[in-house]
């Protein structure tokens, strides 16, 4: 990786975004033309800007190193995080734009005309954000260790500090243009090199071996191993080490290791022979005789077919319930703009997503050391420079990096803004209207604060708790709130709190690591299969004890919900 | 370890946060409850009587109706601690709280000579009902400003004279609460009776100087005096349409181009306007007619007493969840102590009603914190900035009127 390459990237990402928010912005659209300056923003820009914002690291790291780890299950992630708009689009778009609503809990006040449950959805809100947000200060620390070889932490804490200082300076309001920008940006960035990839591959005679059998190395390979690892051999392995395994020190010398857990020192040098099998993480064992391409038949989770549940539970309605994306529907002019928008927001991520995978099959083949090393949310980032090299590879490698930190930037940036918001507005209003920036770093230190205790959890994974907890308070809330006309806010609260609470729960406890294994470590690690049905429950039933108490304004809410603007008077 | 302590703390807080906000909302509502064990036993009472009281003021203060008779009701008979309690208006009963409900028939009868004389009457009840408790009612006037508006009936099982000083109290502290309530309606009739006030504000002397310049492109270019003549519909009709207090910033917008299209018809190119507006708050609801007359008092400044050109600049920008919209204009400007009367309502009749009215709805709709910052000086001309949140519970714009032609670009 070359250094000069990607920091130059990075840095021209920043200023692009700063320029294009800033100064360009203001002479385009400063005019003397009404026409022209009431012109609302187009369902297609503001698509592309709801994109911009909506992918993150997780997406543009994390589902490649997913893939290349676990195989073709984890496709259900960039399905899972498309189809989260289909629902949107059917159940939620036009009815939460006709509603006037800006955020959530304007929503939830809105419909239900209680600030008590405006209050629980403003807290869901911010925990919500506060678990997005961490996921997105990961990648960015993993991504300055690839680029600098700085310790993980510094990466997350500079893109902490600057996404903080910008916000709480009031530069990166969420300006259409600027995110539209970061989705374009993303896009090329994960396109481009894409194409020269699989040309590469095509070159090298399209190798597709290792789909169907354990990863191999295709050549003479060195990995430098940084922290202590502990490897399950399936069967004998020759590797040349330098360095202490098993307690014992070599020097540059050829080690048989028999099949069973051998523990490596950190700092060690492995150098493997081609066509030698890669050893796996002793956790992620059970993989180790897996087929990579054959659904269900073997990843780290103990119960698959329950975690695919799990997985396309929580994405396909936790996107309902992400702040950042919520606040931008308003800028389109009406119900049947929002729809439109997230109609082209489907086209567009999905064309997003097809890229990640690509990443990760070609990861498989070229880059398999990063499976031993645990590394693989990196795996985009090292890809040009093993399958390409030289110049070509370095600045393929810049762009990625590039469009990772407009990732972070874009995503980060939003979040950052709607817990803010919700802070100085519901939860802290004795800090008064103006204390904007100090609930700015607040929303921001609470994530930074868990981000410096939990490591080890792979970025998606993170971003996956996000969308469960989502999925079990807001998407109740939502669909109820527009669908439900007996809903109270009695039971909106207690939905809320039972539902998203016990996700939430669920979540602390898989980040704290426990219980170790089988049932109760599935049901915990993958929450949104029994608490968004809990949630559902919890505000029908209570609803329905309250039966008195539906707010008066039901009706006419409901008639401005669902009738096209222009035909309510 | 530290893991786990850091993140307990960090998820503690999250459920912490919600379940604060829930329990402050239930403490706030049973503080007045906590207090009774302080002080002697009367003033305890008292204390009690005066926190049912001022349950009671709330529902009251929107006014005599079914509903909030209904609600003020228990809280009222709790006060008096009687076994019943009645309220009616002039023609019906209103609301009926405790036992014997029977009563209710024949009752309008019975308080018909109260709601004529104004005065509390005490009077035994016949029942045929066994084991009815209620034997005798007494029944006070409920006074509004155009004298009797309803009465307030407590009904018990004997005659008592407490009973009745009791209820001629009562009675006349809800006469107090209803003419709260009358004032507050008079206050909301007099906004919009300012809001008429400006509409017909815009009226003469604009709609003279603007027909007068159509007038004279009708010879000289027949075609624009047609577009201003359209554009002068579209703008009349926006203006005076009777339905909806809010509109949203784009329709506002439009009005505003309206308006800047007439004067300009008047003083040509000596009027130069600037926008900005950002696509994010287009849809931004807001009091309507809230911004045309800021833009007109710009135009004034701009061209009152000075020949050369004049320049107005009007930004909208996206602030989180507020839309910031400020109107400068390089004109005479003012001085800050003229325009502090102004906004008192102190300055004469005639001048910046338009500032001082928006400045009034804005505080009404919004609260105190979002009204107007005008910064000005004598030759330094004016800058206006007004604030909307982007949602505030209530405020819906009605759908734009029909425009009478498709834009022509």
């Amino acid at each position: 990786m070359n250094q000069a390459y990607a920091v130059t990237a990075v840095a021209v990402v920043v200023v692009a975004t700063v320029l294009i928010g800033g100064l360009g912005l203001r002479i385009s659209r400063t005019t003397s033309d009404f026409y022209v300056a009431s012109r609302s923003v187009p369902p297609r820009l503001n698509a592309a800007a709801i994109s911009g914002e909506y992918l993150s690291a997780a997406s543009f790291l994390g589902v490649a190193g997913l893939v290349l780890a676990q195989g073709t299950d984890m496709l259900w992630y960039p399905v899972g995080y498309t189809a989260g708009y289909l629902v949107l689009l059917l159940f939620v778009a036009a009815p939460l734009r006709r509603s006037g609503a800006y955020t959530l809990p304007d929503f939830a006040e809105d419909r239900l005309e209680s600030r008590t449950v405006r209050r629980a959805a403003s807290a869901f809100v911010v925990g919500v954000g506060w678990l997005y947000l961490l996921p997105q200060l990961q990648g960015a620390g993993l991504t300055l260790r690839v680029i600098t070889g700085a310790p993980r932490w510094t990466g997350g804490l500079l893109v902490a500090v600057v996404v903080t200082a910008a916000v709480a300076a009031g530069g990166m309001r969420s300006i259409t243009f600027v995110q539209a920008f970061q989705y374009v940006l993303k896009l090329t960035a994960l396109l481009v090199p894409a194409l020269f990839l699989v040309a590469a591959w095509h070159g090298d005679g399209t190798p597709r071996g290792p789909f169907d059998e354990p990863p191999t190395f295709r050549q003479h390979t060195q990995v430098q191993v940084e922290d202590t690892l502990r490897l399950r051999i399936e069967e004998p392995l020759t590797v040349t080490v330098t360095g202490t395994v098993d307690a014992t020190r070599y020097r540059d010398e050829g080690v048989l290791l028999e099949p069973g857990t051998h523990t490596i020192e950190g700092g060690t040098d492995l150098r493997f022979t081609p066509g030698s099998t890669v050893p796996r993480p002793a956790e992620h064992a059970s993989a180790g005789t897996s087929s990579w391409a054959e659904p269900l038949s073997g990843s780290r989770d103990a119960h698959p077919l329950y975690s695919t549940y799990g997985l396309i539970v929580a994405t396909f309605l936790g996107t309902m319930g992400l702040p950042h994306v919520v606040v931008r529907f308003y800028t389109s002019p009406n119900g049947h703009a929002a729809r439109r928008t997230t109609l082209v927001v489907l086209g567009m991520i999905s064309a997003f997503y097809l890229l990640p995978p690509v990443y990760g099959a070609l990861a498989r083949l070229y880059e398999p050391e990063l499976i031993m090393t645990g590394g693989t949310d990196a795996a985009v980032l090292l890809l040009p420079g093993r399958l390409l090299g030289g110049l070509g590879g370095d600045l393929l490698e810049a762009l990625l990096v590039g469009g990772a930190f407009a990732a972070f930037l874009s995503t980060a940036s939003g979040l950052t803004m709607s817990v803010a918001g919700v802070l100085t507005q519901d939860l802290l209003p004795s800090l008064g209207v103006r204390h904007f920036r100090l609930a700015t770093v607040l929303a921001m230190s609470v994530p930074v604060a868990a981000y410096l205790a939990v490591s080890d959890l792979p970025v998606a994974d993170t971003v996956g708790l996000a969308f469960a907890v989502s999925a079990s308070s807001f998407c109740p809330l939502l669909v109820l709130g527009i669908w439900w006309r007996r809903l109270t806010a009695a039971g909106a609260v207690t939905g809320l709190l039972v539902g998203g609470g016990a996700a939430l729960a669920a979540v602390a406890a898989t980040m704290a690591g426990f219980p170790e294994g089988g049932w109760p470590r599935a049901l915990l690690a993958w929450p949104a299969v029994w608490s968004v049905p809990l949630g559902f429950l919890a505000m029908i039933v209570v609803s329905l004890a309250t039966a008195s108490r539906i707010p008066p304004g039901t009706g006419a809410t409901m008639a401005r919900l669902h009738l096209p603007e222009g035909a309510t008077r | 370890m530290t893991v786990l302590v850091t993140l307990g703390l960090a998820v503690g807080s999250v459920l912490l946060l919600a379940a604060g906000a829930a329990l402050g909302h239930v403490a706030g509502r049973r503080r007045g409850a906590g207090r009774r064990a302080l002080g002697t036993p009367v003033e305890r009472a008292t204390f009690q009587t005066l926190h049912n009281a001022s349950l009671a003021a709330p529902p009251l203060r929107a006014g005599l109706t079914e509903d909030t008779a209904r609600k003020a009701a228990r809280r009222l008979r709790t006060l008096l601690g009687t076994d019943a309690l009645c309220l009616t208006d002039r023609s019906t009963v209103l609301t009926w709280d405790g036992s014997g409900e029977h009563h209710t028939a024949g009752l309008m009868t019975q308080v018909r000579q109260v709601l004529e004389t104004g005065r509390s009457e005490a009077f035994p009840l016949t029942c045929a009902q066994e084991g009815c408790a209620i034997r005798w009612a007494v029944v006070a006037p409920l006074t509004g400003d155009n004298g009797v508006v309803g009465t307030l009936a407590a009904f018990g099982a004997r005659e008592s004279p407490v009973l009745v000083r009791a209820t001629s109290e009562v009675a006349r502290w809800v006469s107090v609460q209803l003419e709260l309530a009358e004032l507050d309606h008079s206050r909301t009739r007099l906004i919009e009776a300012e809001i008429r006030a400006l509409r017909a504000q815009i009226s003469p002397h604009f709609l003279f100087n603007s027909l007068a310049a159509i007038a004279s492109f009708v010879r000289t270019d027949p075609e624009r005096a047609r577009d201003l003549l359209l554009e002068f519909a579209d703008f009349t009709r926006y203006s005076f349409r009777r339905h909806g207090e809010f509109t949203t910033l784009v329709d506002e917008l439009h009005s505003i181009e309206q308006y800047l299209n007439l004067v300009r018809a008047r003083f040509g190119e000596r009027l130069a306007v600037t926008l900005q507006i950002a696509p994010e708050v287009l849809a931004v609801s807001l009091p309507f007619l809230c911004l045309q007359p800021l833009v007109e008092n710009a135009v004034k400044h701009g061209l009152e007493g000075s020949v050369a050109r004049s320049h107005i600049s009007i930004v909208a920008r996206d602030a989180g969840a507020e839309a910031v919209v400020v109107i400068e204009d390089d004109g005479v400007g003012m001085d800050p102590e003229r325009l502090r009367a102004v906004l008192r309502g102190e300055g004469g009749p005639s001048t910046g009603i338009g500032l001082r009215n928006v400045d009034e709805r804005l505080r009404q709709v919004y609260g105190d914190d979002y009204g107007l910052v005008l910064e000005t000086a004598v030759g330094a001309g004016m800058k206006i900035t007004a604030r909307f949140p982007k949602y505030r519970p209530g405020v819906h714009p009605s759908p734009p009127s029909l425009r009478t032609r498709p834009r022509q670009r």
